[in-house]
């Protein structure tokens, strides 16, 4: 700053003897006189990548946007705890998965088991261990990650289609065993739910009995019902987000970035990629553990229905509409997916014709019937079509959408960031 | 026997469906010398690289690096030993910027094959950035730090391998043709890139067609022809050999 005229080289102003800040070249890195330099002989430029200022306040942002839903989602007929819960848990659930999928590239067709596993570990955690959510989302995340070392350990011995093949598989025959070898644990096509006079031996050592009226979790006394619901879940989303982040910042999270990018390279410079992988799979799978606990939470009951292939498919749709590889795309695609399906698809023909009231009774007639197969029982088409032209046009997700109308309001210099 | 060989390969033998790409190999590479291996196309001498890297296995004899039998071993384990290689078409990371495409190789040669360190922040680690900042700027990349790799020109890519090559302070550097497709201005910037590592007293095995580039640079040259050494000497010597100029050089050089 107050830089004297005898000292105008770029270094720091602090005394000699304490400035370690510049680092000695060795004698070996001069350049020779005759080749071109591209840069002026200055210190290397240590700033930051990501500077902890810019995370503290993004995730904050993300907590206002979370903690204000019953606010702003009102106008879009969403406010309610089910379906708002429901974003978080989804959100969960694909931010986990994007962990695999977004960062290494290795896209799994059977994290629903994993969902299902971790439901499973919650009910039964409310039925032999306590109405608490706390053991039960311990154990859940616990179970599910066991699960996910298991199968990842053999999936993982293939990469690409054969990679997807064998998950799906896997998460198939859990859902089929669900209904047929298991149902002493998953209770077959009734699923598992919580009863009044189940053993509960630690609530039983706390208040000497394990009776209650109604079977409800409760976090401590706080039961999980109604608003209480959906602000848990959001705590656990805001957690579950701080940590993806964190990954996504580490070295560890450089590396999966780098197996998606060029595994044979990572071999080549010395890095083992199995663990690697096997780790990114587990992580993604306790996420989808976590997420299945939520789902018991809120509701303590568990059917095989949550593990089938079409809910494995859904967080994939999901992490690609909002942005794979992104921090933000894939709460924002399981928002809009979760949304499309609660709120679109209770939209009738009779709604339409209130809608569109103002135009003329021919018009209207031709408009209502236009738009109604996208709504109502129709409304996995405009999910369909909403899902093609983002693939289409925008491969980068919802979130490169928003890059893109953000740099271009910013006055279009077209400049990419290096945000993610 | 040389005494500080650094690799040396014996009698190695690889066949590819009854087509035998190298047979009878025998090579000593000497510390701190630069080796080029040259000889017409499908001579066999990518084949001998992948024999040397792990990536290729051999039907007969062994690699011994260090005195240690690297034959059998995965490429991570025999990067870690201490040889990096720089592919005929660069093997980067596209999707990284060039930056973090010189910090990974930079923490695989500080934290090894496995670190699982999930939380810790890429910008804590200090000495992995300053290290990756030198060698960008060593290669003439460091204005491009923060740039996605995929934007780079192809001789820039070349450049980008080498600096994730260099970053590793590897004991042996193997290049396969590391000017192939590069201007000639190009060319001898990495020439000169190479001479400065050669001062640092690295090993190399390089690969190459441009004669020019071998004979700035090779203190030995093997001379490979339908997988097997042919010739072997200084490159005057392999200049002269008139079994060379037959098989090789055509009598034109």
């Amino acid at each position: 700053m107050d830089t004297t005229p005898q000292n105008n080289t770029p270094q720091t102003t602090a005394p000699q003897t304490t400035a370690p800040a510049e680092p000695q070249r060795s004698a070996h890195y001069h350049h020779s006189t005759d080749l071109p330099t591209q840069l002026p002989p200055r210190g290397p430029d240590m700033r930051p990548l990501w500077p902890p200022k810019v995370d503290i306040l993004m995730t904050v942002l993300f907590a206002v946007a979370v903690f204000t839903m019953p606010i702003w989602l009102q106008p879009f007929g969403a406010a309610y705890p089910d379906l708002m819960q429901r974003f978080a848990i989804f959100g969960i659930f694909a931010i986990g998965f994007n962990i695999l999928f977004g960062l290494t590239g290795y896209l799994s067709f059977g994290h629903a088991a994993f969902l299902g596993v971790g439901s499973y570990a919650a009910v039964w955690s409310f039925k032999l261990l306590s109405l608490n959510i706390v053991p039960a989302i311990l154990l859940s995340i616990g179970i599910a990650g066991l699960f996910a070392l298991a199968i990842g350990y053999v999936s993982l011995r293939r990469s690409g289609i054969y990679f997807a093949i064998l998950t799906l598989a896997f998460a198939q025959m859990c859902y089929n065993l669900a209904y047929s070898v298991l149902t002493p644990i998953t209770n077959g096509e009734t699923g598992l739910r919580v009863l009044r006079d189940d053993p509960r031996v630690l609530d039983a050592l706390v208040t000497g009995t394990s009776e209650v009226a109604v079977p409800r979790a409760s976090f401590f006394g706080i039961e999980m019902s109604g608003m209480t619901g959906f602000w848990t879940c959001a705590v656990c989303l805001l957690i579950a987000f701080y940590i993806a982040l964190r990954i996504t910042r580490s070295p560890f999270g450089m590396m999966l970035r780098g197996i998606k990018s060029n595994q044979t390279r990572m071999n080549y410079i010395g890095f083992n990629t199995r663990p690697y992988t096997l780790v990114a799979f587990v992580v993604s799978g306790m996420y989808a553990g976590l997420a299945g606990a939520l789902l018991a939470v809120v509701d303590p009951l568990a059917g095989a229905e949550r593990m089938q292939w079409t809910a494995s498919g859904e967080v994939v749709l999901m992490t690609i509409l909002g942005g794979a590889g992104t921090l933000l795309g894939p709460f924002l695609g399981a928002v809009l997916i979760k949304y499309f399906e609660n709120i679109f698809s209770a939209l009738s023909d009779s709604t339409l014709f209130q809608a569109f009231s103002f135009l003329p009774d021919t018009a209207r007639e031709v408009v209502v019937t236009i738009v109604s197969p996208f709504v109502g029982e129709g409304w996995h088409l405009t999910l369909g079509v909403l899902f093609m032209l983002v693939v289409i046009f925008l491969p980068g997700g919802l979130t490169e959408g928003f890059r893109r109308i953000a740099r271009a309001l910013r006055g279009g210099s077209g400049k990419k960031e290096s945000s993610q | 026997m040389m005494g500080n060989a650094v690799l040396s390969v014996a009698d190695v033998q690889k066949n590819f469906a009854g087509l035998r790409a190298l047979s009878d190999i025998d090579l000593q590479i000497e510390e701190g010398k630069t080796h080029a291996i040259i000889g017409p196309n499908g001579a066999g001498k990518s084949t001998l690289l992948n024999v040397c890297v792990g990536r290729l296995a051999p039907d007969q004899g062994a690699v011994v690096f260090h005195g240690q039998v690297i034959t059998g071993k995965k490429p991570h384990e025999i990067n870690q030993l201490g040889i990096a290689r720089v592919f005929q078409t660069p093997e980067i990371f596209p999707d990284l910027t060039l930056l973090q495409n010189v910090m990974a190789p930079a923490y695989a040669r500080r934290d090894g094959p496995i670190r699982l360190n999930l939380l810790t922040r890429l910008d804590d680690d200090k000495d992995v950035r300053l290290e990756a900042e030198h060698i960008l700027e060593d290669v003439g990349l460091a204005a491009k730090r923060h740039d996605e790799a995929s934007a780079l020109s192809r001789g820039d890519k070349r450049r980008l391998e080498l600096a994730m090559c260099l970053v590793q302070h590897p004991k042996l550097l193997l290049l396969d043709e590391p000017t192939a497709g590069m201007s000639r201005l190009d060319t001898n910037r990495t020439i000169d890139l190479l001479k400065r590592i050669k001062e640092r007293g690295m090993t190399k095995v390089i690969i190459e067609h441009d004669m020019h580039v071998v004979f700035s640079l090779a203190d030995k040259v093997s001379v490979l022809a339908q997988g097997r050494i042919i010739a072997e000497g200084t490159p005057d010597e392999v200049r002269a050999d008139p079994k060379v100029q037959e098989a090789y050089l055509g009598g034109a050089h």
